[in-house]
C-alpha cells in the first residue's frame, strides 16, 4: 500500500510540470473508458446456510475446531465455535468430520486460453509476435466452455482464479480474474472489482523465442534492455495524457499497449512477473524502481527462497510450485521448502498451477510444501497457517482481499466443504460455494457443471 | 561436493556381503494388493527379503535391528512409465537430454545406454522413495521409441537392472502423426516393421550378449545390435523402410522375447491394439496410456493385455482422451484388468515420485458417489508389484515376498499422503544416501542473514 504513495508523489510531479507552461485555456478532457469489457457477472441465489460441528480453516492462519460457518446473500454472515447460535430459517448442514475452508484461489492459470483440448485451433495464450504486447488482454482469449474449468472446480474446490497470457514475451499483456462459475461469455465470469494485471516475463522464455529467430531478445540483458525502453516510452506516454487531463486540449493518440502500462505506472494495473532466479528478480525489482511502479508477484519463483528477505523487504509475494524442478535451466535449483521458507521470512508465499491437472490439487501441493517445511525445522507451522498460501495470499495478490481469500464476516462466501483434511491425498472437495450459491454437491448429479464441449461426448456428465 | 559424491559412490560400491537385517515395529505393507500389517517385520539377507509382514523370526545373534515404530515399510516405488535418468533437464540444456532420438535409428535404440546415474534427477527420487523404474524412450521421427530398461535409483554407477525389456511404439494420436499423418498409415507401418523383422528372424545367430554386467543382471533379449545384423548372409529383400538394425531389434518382439509396450489412448486405438495381439498371438503387449480404457475395460481384460495407465487424467487433453476420468483405473480394475500406474508424459523425467500421491487419490476416489477407486493395498500395489509384473519381473521386484530384491523404503507415516517422507530407503539391501543437489541447497539456504563470508562458502 506504502508504494501507491509512491504513484501519487510521482504523478503530482508531472502535474506540477505541465502547469508551469502558460497557454491559453482548452477544451476539457475527455476521459477514457478503462473498463471497456465489463463484468457481466451475477452471483446465483443461495439458502442462508450454517455448517457446524466442522473443522474451520478461516484463511488467515486460525483454525477452529467443532467450528460454525454462516452465509447467506452471498457474504459470510459469521465464524465461531459450537456457541454460535443458527439464525432463523437457515439451511443447517452436519460438517462433523468435514473441514471447511475457503474457496482456493490460483493465481497462476492458463485456463480458457490454453483450453482442453489443447489442439492448435485453441492455442490462445501467447502473442509470440513481439516480446512487447501489452496491447493484448488475457480475457480475450478465455473459452469459457474450457472442461477445465469444472474439474478445477469440482476436484480442486477452486473458486476464483486468474487466467494470464503466456510468457513467451517479455510483456504478455493483462491478465483477467475469473470467478470460477460457469458462462456463456468471459464477462459472466469475470470478478467484479479484480483490478487487471499486466504479465511480464524475465529469463530463458523470452530470449529463446525470440532469440532462436535472431530477433531481441537473445539474451538476458537483451529481455532487460528492451522492457527498459519500453518502460521509458510508457513513462513519456502516461506523461502526455497526464497533461492531458489536467489541462485539456487535444486528446493524445491512443495506444492500447501504452494504455496498460500506464494503468501499471499508475498503481491502477498489478505487475505479475514470470520470474525464476533470484538474482533476475533483483535485476526486476529494480527496474520497477526505476520506473516507479510495484511488482505484486513473481509467478514460478523457484529461487524465491534465496531472497526471501528482499521479496518481503519490497512486499513481493512469491508464487510458487512445491515440488516442480529442473525442466528447465532456470528451474535447476528448485527445492521442496521454497514455500514454506519463504513464507517463514515474512514474505507472502502463494501456491499456483499454472496447469489444468494441478489446479485440481493445489491443496495437496500445499501439504507436501508444509510437511517438508517442518521437516526442514521451520517454526510455526500448521495447517491452518499453510492455509494462508491457497487463498489469502492469493487474494493479496490479486488486489482482492477485501472481497474473498479469507472466512471473514462481509467478505463473498466462497466456501469449500470438504470429505476429511484437506492436506490429505484422500480428500475431495464435498460441496463449493461461490457468493454462497452451491456450484458443486457430490452427492446431487446436477449440482455438478458439464461444459457444452462435453455434452453427448463419452462420459458426459461423469464425476471425472 | 566431489568428494562428497566420491564417497557416496564408494561406499555403494561396496559389496553388500552376507548382510542380515531386520526391521521391526512398522506398519508393512507387502506391495502385492494385501492391506498394510501393524506391528510388522522385515527381514533381508544378502539384499533379499527373507519374510515380510506378519511374521516372527527368531533372529541369528548380532542380526542388525532397525526399529520403524510409529513409521511404514514397503516396497521401493516402481515408476511404471518414466524417462528416468535420460533428461537432468528438459528444455535447452544441450546434453543433458537423452530422451528422444531424431537420427536414422529407432527400434534400434537401447536406452541403457543413455542413463546416467548421476542424474541430480536419479538422486531426488531415490530420496522420496523411487527405487526402480521403467525407463522409456520417447518416439523420434519413428512411431518406434526404442528399447527401454529397468533402472535402480541406487547411488553407484550400475543402474541397469534389465537392458532392453522392451520395445516402445507410439501407435495413437502420436503414432499417426510419425507415421505421416493418420492412424492407418501407422498401421501399415508397424506391420510393415514386423514382416522387415520377420525377414531377419532367419539369420538369428548364437551369439551371446556381450553385456558387460554382473551374472544377475543378464538381460532376457540379446542384444540386437551385433554381427548378425551386419554378417555376409544378412541379405534383405530391396523392399524396405527400416535401417538393418531396427528390423534386427524387432526380431525379439516378433518372437514374444521382448515386451512391446505400446501407447494408445483413445478406445478405438485401444481395440487396434488388442486386434494386433489376435493377429500376432506371439506379441507380448502392454498397452500404456489407456486414458478411454474403461469404455472397453472387458475387452482389455479377455484379451490378458496390462495396462500402464495414468493414473488421474481427467481432462479432454486430446481429441484421443475426450472420456477420460480419474475413474478410468477403477474402472479397468473392477473388469479385471491387469493396472498399474505410470507418469505417461507427465513430468517423466523427474516427477516420478508423484505416483504415490495419485496413488492416493485413487484410494481418496472410493469415497466419491459414482466413481471408481481402489483399495490402498492395490494402490500400492500399482505403483509397486503390478509394473513389475507387466513386463514379467514381478518375480525379482516390487513387493515384500520372500527371494524378491531387498528395495524397501521406511516412510515417516502412510506413503501415499504426499506429505510423508522417505526416512530410509534401501536398494538391493543396501541403505542408500538421501542427499541431493536440492537438500545441499536447503542447507545452504535455510538462514538468510550476511555472515562473514558469501553463501558460496556455506557447504
Amino acid at each position: 500500500m506504502s508504494n501507491r504513495g509512491i504513484f501519487a508523489a510521482t504523478a503530482a510531479a508531472f502535474f506540477i510540470a505541465g502547469c508551469a507552461t502558460t497557454k491559453p485555456p482548452e477544451a476539457p478532457a475527455v476521459h477514457i473508458n478503462e473498463d471497456p469489457y465489463p463484468s457481466t457477472y451475477v452471483r446465483y441465489p443461495g439458502a442462508l446456510t450454517v455448517i457446524r460441528h466442522a473443522t474451520v480453516f478461516t484463511g488467515d492462519g486460525q483454525q477452529i475446531n467443532d467450528g460454525t460457518v454462516v452465509f447467506g446473500d452471498g457474504v459470510i454472515k459469521a465464524v465461531g465455535g459450537p456457541e454460535l447460535a443458527s439464525p432463523a430459517g437457515a439451511l443447517e448442514i452436519n460438517g462433523a468430520g468435514k473441514f471447511v475452508t475457503p474457496g482456493i484461489i490460483d493465481v497462476h492459470s492458463h485456463l480458457g486460453d490454453y483450453p482442453s483440448p489443447g489442439v492448435s485451433a485453441n492455442s490462445d495464450g501467447n502473442e509470440a509476435t513481439s516480446p512487447v504486447r501489452p496491447e493484448v488482454w488475457a480475457e480475450h482469449s478465455v473459452w469459457p466452455q474450457d472442461p477445465g474449468f469444472s474439474r478445477a472446480l469440482v476436484n480442486g474446490g477452486i473458486t476464483t482464479l486468474q487466467i494470464l497470457p503466456g510468457s513467451a514475451n517479455l510483456f504478455g499483456g493483462r491478465s483477467v480474474v475469473l470467478k470460477n462459475v460457469p458462462g456463456r461469455t468471459v464477462q459472466e465470469m469475470k470478478f467484479p472489482g479484480a483490478p487487471y494485471g499486466l504479465k511480464m516475463a524475465c529469463g530463458e522464455n523470452p530470449k529463446r523465442v525470440y532469440g532462436s529467430n535472431n530477433q531481441m531478445p537473445q539474451t538476458r540483458m537483451g529481455n532487460i534492455a528492451l522492457a527498459r525502453q519500453t518502460w521509458i516510452k510508457a513513462v513519456a506516454y502516461k506523461n502526455k495524457w497526464d497533461k492531458y487531463y489536467a489541462k485539456g486540449g487535444d486528446m493524445p493518440e491512443r495506444d492500447l499497449a501504452m494504455d496498460t502500462l500506464k494503468g501499471v505506472l499508475e498503481g491502477k494495473i498489478l505487475i505479475q512477473n514470470h520470474c525464476y532466479r533470484a538474482d533476475e528478480m533483483a535485476n526486476m525489482i529494480d527496474m520497477s524502481k526505476e520506473f516507479g511502479y510495484h511488482i505484486t508477484a513473481f509467478h514460478h519463483a523457484v529461487e524465491a527462497y534465496k531472497i526471501a528477505d528482499l521479496l518481503r523487504d519490497n512486499d513481493i509475494c512469491a508464487v510458487m510450485w512445491a515440488d516442480w524442478y529442473g525442466f528447465k535451466m532456470e528451474a535447476y535449483d528448485a527445492i521442496k521448502e521454497n514455500i514454506p521458507l519463504v513464507h517463514n521470512a515474512g514474505a507472502c508465499a502463494i501456491v499456483h498451477s499454472d496447469d489444468p491437472n494441478y489446479i485440481q490439487r493445489l491443496n495437496q501441493e500445499a501439504a507436501k510444501a508444509l510437511g517438508d517445511g517442518i521437516r526442514a525445522g521451520i517454526p510455526n507451522l500448521s495447517e491452518a497457517v499453510a492455509w494462508e498460501w491457497l487463498s489469502r495470499n492469493p487474494a493479496k495478490a490479486l488486489g482482492i482481499l477485501d472481497k474473498t481469500g479469507t472466512l471473514t464476516a462481509g467478505k463473498g462466501a466462497d466456501v469449500v466443504m470438504w470429505n476429511g483434511d484437506p492436506f490429505s491425498d484422500y480428500s475431495r472437495p464435498e460441496r463449493v460455494w461461490i457468493d454462497g450459491a452451491e456450484m458443486y454437491d457430490a452427492n446431487n448429479p446436477k449440482k455438478r457443471p458439464v461444459s457444452d464441449f462435453e455434452l453427448g461426448q463419452p462420459g458426459e456428465g461423469d464425476v471425472k | 561436493m566431489i568428494g562428497r559424491i566420491a564417497a557416496l559412490l564408494l561406499a555403494a560400491a561396496a559389496p553388500a556381503g552376507a548382510q542380515t537385517f531386520a526391521i521391526v515395529g512398522g506398519t508393512v505393507a507387502l506391495g502385492n494388493g494385501s492391506e498394510p500389517i501393524p506391528n510388522g517385520m522385515v527381514i533381508v539377507r544378502d539384499g533379499r527379503i527373507v519374510a515380510a509382514g506378519d511374521v516372527r523370526m527368531k533372529l541369528p545373534a548380532g542380526t542388525q535391528v532397525i526399529d520403524a515404530t510409529g513409521k511404514w515399510v514397503t516396497p521401493g516405488i516402481v515408476a511404471g512409465f518414466s524417462r528416468l535418468g535420460l533428461a537432468d533437464v528438459d528444455l535447452s540444456a544441450e546434453g543433458a537430454d537423452d530422451t528422444t532420438a531424431n537420427g536414422p535409428f529407432s527400434a534400434s535404440i537401447d536406452a541403457s545406454t543413455s542413463i546416467n546415474p548421476l542424474d541430480t534427477t536419479i538422486a531426488v527420487n531415490r530420496a522420496d522413495g523411487v527405487t526402480r523404474a521403467l525407463v522409456v524412450p520417447q518416439a523420434g521421427k519413428s512411431i518406434f521409441g526404442g528399447q527401454g530398461a529397468v533402472i535402480d535409483t541406487g547411488a553407484d554407477m550400475e543402474p541397469i537392472t534389465a537392458a532392453r525389456k522392451f520395445q516402445f511404439v507410439e501407435l495413437g494420436e502420436k503414432g499417426a502423426a510419425k507415421a505421416g499423418g493418420s492412424r492407418g498409415s501407422a498401421q501399415v507401418f508397424f506391420r510393415n516393421a514386423l514382416r522387415e523383422a520377420s525377414e531377419l528372424r532367419r539369420f538369428e545367430g548364437p551369439i551371446e550378449a556381450t553385456h558387460a554386467s554382473t551374472g544377475t543382471r543378464r538381460p532376457i533379449v540379446r542384444n540386437p545390435n551385433e554381427s548378425r545384423v551386419y554378417g555376409p548372409d544378412a541379405r534383405r529383400s530391396e523392399d524396405i523402410l527400416l535401417t538393418r538394425f531396427d528390423a534386427a531389434a524387432l526380431v525379439p518382439v516378433l518372437q514374444g522375447r521382448q515386451y512391446l509396450l505400446v501407447h494408445a489412448e483413445r478406445a478405438s486405438d485401444i481395440l487396434q491394439v488388442i486386434d494386433l495381439k489376435r493377429e500376432f498371438p506371439s506379441l507380448k503387449i502392454v498397452l500404456v496410456g489407456a486414458s478411454e480404457g474403461w469404455l472397453v475395460a472387458n475387452r482389455i481384460a479377455e484379451a490378458g493385455i496390462p495396462v500402464i495407465a495414468s493414473a488421474v487424467n481427467d481432462l479432454p487433453a486430446a481429441f484421443e482422451q475426450i472420456a477420460a476420468t480419474q475413474s478410468n483405473v477403477g474402472r479397468m480394475r473392477a473388469a479385471g484388468v491387469n493396472v498399474s500406474i505410470g507418469m505417461i508424459d507427465d513430468n517423466d523425467t523427474r516427477n516420478l515420485f508423484m505416483e504415490r500421491q495419485y496413488a492416493g487419490n485413487l484410494v481418496g476416489l472410493q469415497r466419491i458417489p459414482g466413481a471408481t477407486g481402489v483399495s490402498w493395498g492395490e494402490a500400492l500395489a500399482m505403483i509397486t508389484s503390478r509394473p513389475a509384473e507387466a513386463i514379467g519381473m514381478g518375480g525379482e521386484i516390487g513387493s515384500l515376498e520372500p527371494g524378491r530384491r531387498a528395495d524397501l523404503v521406511i516412510w515417516s507415516g502412510d506413503p501415499l499422503e504426499g506429505s510423508s517422507a522417505a526416512d530410509q530407503v534401501y536398494i538391493d539391501g543396501v541403505e542408500q544416501p538421501l542427499e541431493t543437489h536440492q537438500t545441499r541447497l536447503l542447507q545452504r539456504y535455510r538462514y538468510l542473514p550476511r555472515t562473514d563470508l558469501p553463501t558460496a562458502y556455506r557447504h
